[in-house]
């Protein structure tokens, strides 16, 4: 009975797993959207484009990101050798690098504003564009954050180790994806500066 | 490690006690439910409600268009400052066509449609105990409560709900002071359709994760009933266009209250020159209709779905070309990502684009019509029983073809030019649509009604809904098609002021008044549903003798669906009047070892074990017969 309910309860959270991963498919085509959007609209005149230099800041947050993913994986390399103190502290690690992630980029947007680029009343809406997918990705990053509190406390909690993996993964899958979407917004935005 | 071990036992322990003896109260039961049937039966309760609403602003605006110099006090009465002296305002006119269309598209053919059998029929179906994730399944009715009510609290605010039309184009829906339409009530539809998006998304996520992972042992995908495809397929149109239609909705949100130029440039509101510069509003459309042409097909699809099945069940034959209907649905979809130009033929689209467009468009026509002769060469020659279901799902047979046929027409970039914005493609999309994926949720309600209360719904009452609905529809619908051809263009607030208008007033009372005779047929409709869900007669477990997993689930509720075990697949769901087995139905948990006297040699799909067994009972069993 007990090894049926543990079948079970596999069977459910390997359901709900997957629900992350189609997430990610939809958060994907969001941002394809935007991105086609941008493209489509930047193609309509040649005023239009992005017509700056992106700020150095922007790279600098991405080694925050790509740091963060490292210390993301070591996290659940951790909680599923069963070193707890370890998990706690590669999430913790995690988490900071999330919110270093966020103060650069906000600085780099600080770097564009002070060149004149702004978000309203600009008559190139492909710069209006630059600061869309940067907010949108941000979002996600809070929302990433959300996900690493709450593994934190569910090992607080001392919740079962399938649980507890289980949180790690769903964390660590989303985490990576605002990772890689981030290489692409930045690639695309290089591209297209 | 050991103490972990022994942790997850008994954590799944305590797990599995609650599921015995979980107290269930008011509340848990009926309001903040996790069970997939409570939640398919909001939605539909929820959908019904919307449905009636929509349908109530039409008659308003049938009203006008039927009687545009009468005035009617009683409609001051209720409508207040918006029907001064019993006439409705243009304004409002407006905003009642443009609240008809969300409503019908959204809140009742996509999320009442979807939600309500999708909810019902995937775990059912499939043998699953509930949705991959309950919560989020709560979540995504709650959602969709939330924007149903703001979407109709846009009719209690100051300056009326959005006016827009349901496309919302900028930049009409973009600037808060050019219409009255456009300011609180526009707002109010952003938030609301956010909340509805997010609902709906998240309902889609669970029905595919639930097809992908929780079918019972032997349901392999290719032994499931059209309906769990058709639904599954409609899914992942929804996560593959609604985010789209968020991104265009950021950006029309960002231009309305953040000064950006998204969808704006050279406009002059009031004899002011507004400072956004830049902006296109064809890239709106372009956003819109990457989700709205799926959009389209998420709504008529699971009305598919549901219509195969009762078609087969109620003609006691097996379906006619499975495989065929079920790539037609997958050609359908894929198709259905690469067609949205055709609805912006006359946005001064490339003459090449657009023919890229309108060969696509022509090709979609081809598994439309495979299967609709599917449906028909089902029908040929059945044992057919008319129950009201299946009076509806051979309606929506008839609106998909009289509908269908039109779209063909459009998507004919010479033809559409003349046509666009005109009645004619009211007419196509009311019958296309609107009609066909009426009918097909009618007639899901119909044969699972005594699935969801555990009764059944008279049948002289059906077949009155029947009748009167279907006739009205098409005295509705089909003389627009005429007013189309002659140039009438859609979104008119009256038909007088031009000459060759004029002599469509007639034509104009004829459909108000058939409009006004199929809605009050509805009545029929709406006290069958309710009297029946409480004294209708008791239904038996299988009422119609069909084959599909839900009709072996008891008739009581229970969480989980099934009391012990789930149990297995054996066989596709369409073994109707088998030759040689002695009842014209044989359920999908029978096993082939229980039918010795049906079996044929592909049932077996190249197991040659099972086909000698079957050999030599055949043998023997000819020997007893000589
Ligand atoms: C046989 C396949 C079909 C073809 C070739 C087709 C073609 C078209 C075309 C070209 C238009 C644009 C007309 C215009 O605005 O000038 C159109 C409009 C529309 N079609 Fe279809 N259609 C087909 C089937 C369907 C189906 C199955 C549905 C829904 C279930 C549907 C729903 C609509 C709607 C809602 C509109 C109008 C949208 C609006 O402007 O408000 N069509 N169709
Ligand atoms: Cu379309």
């Amino acid at each position: 009975m007990a090894q049926l309910n543990i079948e079970e309860t596999k069977t459910n959270l390997k359901a709900k797993k997957f629900l992350m991963w189609l997430f990610l498919v939809s958060s994907f085509i969001y941002f394809a959207g935007l991105t086609s959007g941008f493209i489509v609209y930047t193609a309509g005149s040649a005023n239009r484009g992005i017509k700056t230099i992106l700020p150095e800041e922007f790279m600098y947050s991405t080694a925050a990101i790509i740091l963060s993913s490292l210390t993301m994986h070591l996290a659940v390399r951790a909680g599923k050798g069963l070193r707890f103190g370890s998990q706690q502290l590669f999430l913790a690690l995690t988490f900071v690098l999330g919110i270093v992630f966020f103060v650069i980029q906000w600085k780099a947007w600080n770097v564009l504003a002070s060149r004149g680029i702004m978000f309203s009343f600009n008559k190139n809406a492909s710069q209006s564009f630059v600061y869309v997918f940067v907010w949108s990705h941000l979002a996600h990053i809070l929302a990433g954050l959300g996900l690493i509190v709450g593994a934190m406390l569910g090992r607080v909690r001392n919740i079962a180790q399938i649980r507890n993996v289980f949180r790690l993964e769903i964390t660590s899958i989303f985490w990576h994806f605002i990772d890689i979407l981030w290489i692409y917004l930045y690639v695309f935005l290089l591209l297209n500066q | 490690m050991s103490s972990t071990a022994k942790h997850t036992t008994l954590e799944l322990h305590g797990h599995h006690d609650d599921h015995g003896h979980h107290k269930e109260t008011f509340i848990t039961k009926y309001i903040f439910s996790q069970d997939h049937k409570m939640i398919a039966k909001q939605f539909l309760v929820t959908g019904i409600v919307m449905a009636v609403i929509g349908m109530v602003l039409s008659i308003l605006f049938r009203i006008q268009l039927g009687w545009p110099e009468k005035s009617f006090p009683i409609l001051e009465a209720f409508l207040g400052k918006w029907a001064e002296g019993g006439r409705i305002k243009p304004e409002f006119y407006l905003a009642l066509v443009t609240i008809h269309g969300t409503i019908m598209v959204f809140f009742v053919l996509t999320t009442g449609l979807s939600g309500t059998f999708s909810n019902l029929l995937i775990p059912l179906q499939l043998g699953a105990r509930d949705m991959a994730s309950p919560f989020l399944n709560m979540l995504s009715y709650w959602l969709f409560f939330i924007s149903s009510l703001i979407m109709v609290g846009a009719f209690f605010v100051e300056s009326g709900p959005a006016s827009a039309g349901w496309t919302i184009y900028p930049p009409l829906s973009a600037l808060p002071t050019a219409i009255s339409g456009s300011g609180l009530g526009m707002t109010l539809w952003l938030i609301s359709m956010v909340l509805f998006i997010a609902s709906s998304l998240i309902g889609s996520l669970n029905y595919i994760s639930t097809v992908l992972n929780m079918r019972t042992k032997g349901m392999d995908m290719w032994k499931m009933p059209l309906t769990i495809w058709a639904f599954f397929l409609t899914a992942v149109l929804g996560v593959l266009s609604f985010p789209v239609l968020v991104a265009g909705v950021v950006l029309l949100i960002f231009d309305r209250s953040f000064g950006t130029s998204f969808y704006l440039s050279d406009i002059v509101l009031q004899g002011q020159v507004l400072p956004n510069e830049g902006g296109s509003p064809i890239l709106f459309q372009h956003l819109f209709w990457f989700l709205g042409h799926p959009e389209v097909y998420i709504i008529i699809m699971p009305a598919l779905g549901i219509t195969s099945e009762v078609i087969a069940t109620n003609s006691r034959k097996p379906i006619f070309g499975y495989h065929a209907m079920v790539y037609s649905l997958i050609g359908i979809a894929i198709l259905s990502f690469i067609v949205w130009g055709h609805h912006m033929f006359v946005t001064g689209m490339n003459p090449f684009l657009g023919g890229v467009f309108m060969i696509t468009t022509l090709i979609i026509a081809v598994p439309s019509a495979v299967k609709t002769f599917n449906y028909l060469a089902t029908l040929w020659r059945g044992n057919l029983r008319f129950t009201p279901a299946m009076l509806f799902g051979i309606g929506l047979v008839s609106f998909f073809i009289s509908g269908g046929l039109t779209g063909v027409f459009l998507g004919n970039a010479a033809l559409d030019i003349p046509l666009h914005d005109t009645y004619f493609v009211v007419a196509h999309f009311h019958l296309v649509m609107g009609s066909a994926a009426i009918f097909g949720m009618l007639c899901g309600v119909y044969h699972w009604f005594p699935k969801m209360f555990g009764r059944m719904m008279d049948d002289k009452l059906g077949y009155l809904h029947f009748w009167v609905t279907f006739i009205g529809a098409y005295l509705v619908f089909f003389p627009m098609h005429f007013m189309g051809l002659d140039g009438v263009p859609r979104r008119y607030y009256a038909f007088t002021e031009f000459a060759f208008m004029k002599e469509w007033l007639t034509v104009n009372k004829f459909i108000s008044w058939a409009a006004i005779i199929a809605a009050l047929g509805q009545v029929a409709f709406l006290y069958n549903f309710f009297h029946s869900m409480f004294f209708g007669k008791k239904a038996v477990q299988n009422p119609w003798g069909s084959n599909t997993m839900e009709w072996t689930t008891p008739v009581e509720h229970l969480h989980g669906n099934w009391p012990g075990e789930i149990p297995t697949v054996y066989r596709w769901p369409y073994d109707y009047s088998k030759p040689g087995h002695h009842e014209d139905f044989i359920p999908q948990t029978v096993p082939f070892s229980e039918t010795m006297s049906s079996n044929l040699p592909h049932d077996f799909e190249g197991n040659v074990e099972a086909e000698r067994i079957q050999q030599e009972w055949v043998k023997t069993h000819q020997a007893e017969k000589v």
